[in-house]
């Protein structure tokens, strides 16, 4: 249970490439999301003012509300590495678990936004229906919205389904302080998450709030 | 960061203070952003953005006992992230710089 | 008892090899699907170059002369050469020279096959529905709201291909870092594990931008979600910028690693420790950055900004520099060594030769005022085939060549191998010299139908294509054949130094009996005249 994988010399060396993979897996998604980023930057150096006006359509309380509900999540998965460092179950259990239903209380809220934008017709693409001047580049601003927080929020469905793999794992008391790496990299993992948010709350939902 | 009391070391205390710090930050920049101070505004949203992601690498990430390495990574991420958006916005923010070649 | 003790006879069964977590099968795996969709590309330029033997498009009209071209780039860029060298002698190679049992995530690495099995299943299906026009850049608006073709199909392919490539960096980048022997420093590592962890950086780096970019394009075009869609304010310049932040690094994903292995040759078949080794390695690095600087000029005519050219201009240039080093330091290490013309010697010779003309002739592209001449010319395509073709296909050739006796136990036939590389050469020079002419003389690229009077140089260039052609079967065929007649190579058959040749070959499944320890440099060649 405590020896290392057949390559590797011992469960230093093993610890230490966990940890080094994950943090090269999360570079590489710092460029995958930065690809989003530059486009936006991108175009909001082009479209300053059609983009201020049509990030409006964007009700900023319910992104600030969100925020608070990922940096909660954060913080419980937080303590669940801690609790699995120390090798407390129970509290592992109870941790992974909150962190993972803030998770899907942040998609659900999420989902509902989507709806009412449905609702509206300001979804690219399906029925979208904005009259004006600026109309076709609100397109172009909701396009980016929905492509920026549907790629993070299809990150927090795959992140919740992991979490919940843990959970079961910790209940079958899978985890040692000795060995816990998918405990550490799935936390690595959600704070990366949660940084996407914490840019991506700022620059759409508060473009344009003066 | 093979040693067992730095991977075990950080009291609850710690995060619920960094817990704290983020939201009264997340709370900043909505005030920030209420105001019209011009470019400013990108630059003081951009700047709380990322005061609360290092807090949450150092602290929330365990940066903090990582070793250099994994700073050298998460390093090279951003700044790799930086060439991308840099030179990538050169071309739209010097376009009309030259006026168009007269045939 | 009697089954020998290696990694090819350790397991006979078909599950034993889909299912294997050891990094010289998942190599072998690799080989077999890319010399696939080499040969796949292959039949493609065959027959566009048997339409351009004469001027009126008369053996293909010009949508299928597109899914041609589309189809020979898509399969011969992210089907082969950017898993050839890393995916299949990296795998086979990496963990071996640094004295590993194997990579660092072994799973990860058969996950990665998979991928790339099921990103290019997708591809070849949009291949088989009839293909897709877009060029292998699939540039928007084309891709997007002009082609009927099957753009999202293919892009996906690729798309998932890029994860393959991606999960490939990554396990060598840790696998470098964590791996490593006792005493084996980094500067004592070979420059072939330089080269490799250097591309490997740039796969991670560069390859997620590559596949948000496409994902972009598939919102674009099969949601309606208009990124670079020009009606709406969108820019398609801001493809073209996504696309090259990745595509032009990976040129380097291209040829990195064939430096590698042609600086291993070079120093082996000289008898002589290589010269300014640091310089060497440190170069890699240089290139797999500087790299990322260049990438606006694939744009210089598209719209973008004069001081953006200017500046992708400048910085162009300053990749020639780690590359002359590379060369210069490649001669510096043949002059006065005991050179001896075995065949991968003559694979990486050819390889110096070939990759220096389309090195400078990338100078000339990289100048602004004559690429507004030769753009979208036949001299950019015969400036990317020296690097591509003429560069890492003779570098893959070559480590092919250098490292079969070791993957496979078995020595080839030298005569057949000299001529082979022989034929390839001049093949390969007569199908693509005649393009920089045509390109100067200004034959654009892409089209199916030419005027009269590029007919001969065309008709030099596909009966190169010709040779060329005949060139790569040799190897295929006296290769497969010396596994059945050949003679068996032990373990070092070139006397060269590495980790690798210290163990039989075949390899036995762990590599090595007992973890090596290194106490030397690489490269101690004729340690004992040296100065």
């Amino acid at each position: 249970m405590t020896t290392p994988a057949h390559h590797f010399e011992d469960l230093g060396q093993q610890r230490e490439a966990a940890a080094l993979g994950m943090w090269v897996f999360l570079v590489t998604e710092i460029l995958f999301f930065g690809g989003l980023f530059a486009a936006f930057a991108f175009y909001r150096s082009t479209h300053y003012d059609a983009f201020a006006r049509a990030a409006n359509l964007l009700d900023w309380r319910v992104g600030a509300g969100n925020t608070a509900v990922l940096i909660t999540s954060s913080l419980m998965m937080a303590l669940a590495v801690r609790a699995a460092r120390l090798g407390r179950r129970r509290d592992l259990q109870l941790f992974l678990a909150a962190t993972s239903l803030l998770g899907a209380l942040f998609v659900a809220v999420k989902f509902w936004e989507y709806a009412h934008k449905a609702a509206e017709h300001l979804v690219p693409g399906f029925d979208f229906a904005v009259e004006g001047p600026w109309a076709q580049e609100t397109r172009l601003f909701l396009g980016f919205y929905f492509v920026m927080t549907g790629v993070h929020a299809l990150h927090m469905v795959i992140g919740i389904c992991v979490l919940v793999t843990l959970w079961e794992m910790a209940r079958r008391g899978v985890f040692s302080p000795e060995r816990h790496a998918l405990v550490e990299n799935a936390g690595l993992y959600w704070h990366f998450v949660d940084i996407v948010w914490i840019f991506l709350f700022p620059m759409l939902y508060l473009m344009g709030a003066h | 960061m093979t040693t067992p009391h730095v991977r075990k070391g950080t009291p609850p205390k710690v995060y619920v203070s960094v817990y704290a710090v983020l939201l009264a930050l997340t709370g900043l920049t909505v005030a920030a952003a209420r105001f019209d101070l011009g470019r400013f505004n990108l630059a003081i949203a951009l700047a709380i953005a990322g005061t609360k992601a290092l807090a949450v690498i150092v602290y929330f990430m365990h940066a903090r006992s990582a070793g250099r390495l994994i700073w050298l990574f998460a390093g090279a991420g951003f700044f790799w992230l930086a060439i991308l958006i840099t030179l990538s916005l050169y071309d739209p923010l010097t376009r009309g710089w030259l006026p168009p070649p007269e045939w | 008892m009697n089954r020998p003790d290696d990694y090819l006879n350790a397991d006979y069964s078909v599950s034993s090899w889909l299912l294997t977590t050891d990094h010289k099968r998942i190599a072998i795996l690799y080989l077999l699907s890319i010399t696939l969709f080499f040969f796949v590309g292959g039949a493609a330029a065959v027959l566009f170059r048997l339409e351009l033997m004469t001027p009126p498009g008369d053996l293909v009209g010009p949508e299928t002369y597109n899914k041609l071209f589309t189809m020979h780039g898509v399969v011969m860029v992210f089907l082969f050469l950017i898993p050839s060298i890393p995916a299949v002698l990296g795998n086979f190679l990496l963990p071996m020279m640094i004295g590993a049992r194997d990579l660092a995530f072994p799973k990860l690495n058969l996950l990665s096959w998979y991928l790339f099995i099921l990103g290019s299943a997708v591809a070849t299906t949009a291949i088989l529905m009839g293909g897709l026009d877009t060029g292998w850049t699939f540039y928007t608006p084309y891709s997007t709201m002009f082609a009927h073709t099957n753009v999202v199909t293919g892009v996906l392919g690729v798309f998932i291909v890029g994860f393959s490539s991606i999960l490939t960096g990554l396990n060598f980048i840790v696998t470098t870092h964590k791996m490593r022997a006792p005493g084996l420093t980094w500067f004592r590592l070979p420059l072939f594990v330089w080269a490799l962890y250097a591309t490997s950086l740039i796969q991670v780096l560069a390859t997620p931008v590559l596949g948000i970019t496409l994902l972009l394009l598939v919102a674009e075009r099969g949601l309606g979600i208009g990124i670079f869609d020009p009606a709406i304010g969108g820019d398609p310049l801001l493809f073209q910028h996504l696309f090259w932040f990745y595509s032009h690094p990976a040129v380097y994903i291209m040829i990195l690693p064939g430096m590698g292995v042609v600086s291993e040759i070079i120093t082996c078949f000289s008898r002589k420790r290589i010269f300014g080794y640091p310089f060497i390695a440190f170069s890699s690095l240089a290139i797999a950055a500087l790299g990322f600087l260049v990438w606006g000029h694939h744009m210089f005519v598209s719209g973008q900004s004069a001081y953006a050219g200017m500046v992708f201009s400048i910085l162009s240039f300053l990749v020639a520099i780690p590359s002359a080093i590379k060369v210069f330091n490649w001669t510096a290490t043949l002059y006065r060594g005991s050179i001896s013309w075995q065949t991968p010697m003559l694979y990486a010779l050819g390889f110096i030769g070939l990759f220096t003309l389309g090195g400078m002739t990338g100078l000339v592209l990289a100048t602004l005022a004559v690429d507004i001449h030769v753009h979208d010319t036949y001299f950019v395509v015969a400036h990317f085939h020296y690097i591509m073709v003429g560069g890492m296909v003779m570098a893959y050739l070559g480590g092919i060549h250098f490292w079969w006796p070791k993957m496979t136990g078995k020595l080839y036939s030298e005569w057949w191998g000299r001529v082979s590389a022989a034929v390839i050469f001049i093949g390969f020079n007569l199908t693509f010299f005649p393009q920089f002419v045509l390109g100067y003389l200004g034959m654009p690229r892409r089209y199916h139908a030419y005027p009269d009077e590029f007919q001969v140089l065309n008709v030099l260039s596909t009966a190169g294509a010709s040779i060329l052609g005949a060139g790569y079967l040799l190897p295929f065929v006296y290769l497969l054949l010396s596994l059945k007649y050949g003679r068996d190579a032990g373990r070092n058959p070139w006397q060269a130094t590495g980790l690798e040749w210290r163990t039989p070959s075949p390899p036995p499944t762990e590599n090595f009996a007992r973890v090596p320890e290194v106490r030397e440099e690489a490269y101690a060649y004729g340690a004992e005249e040296a100065p």
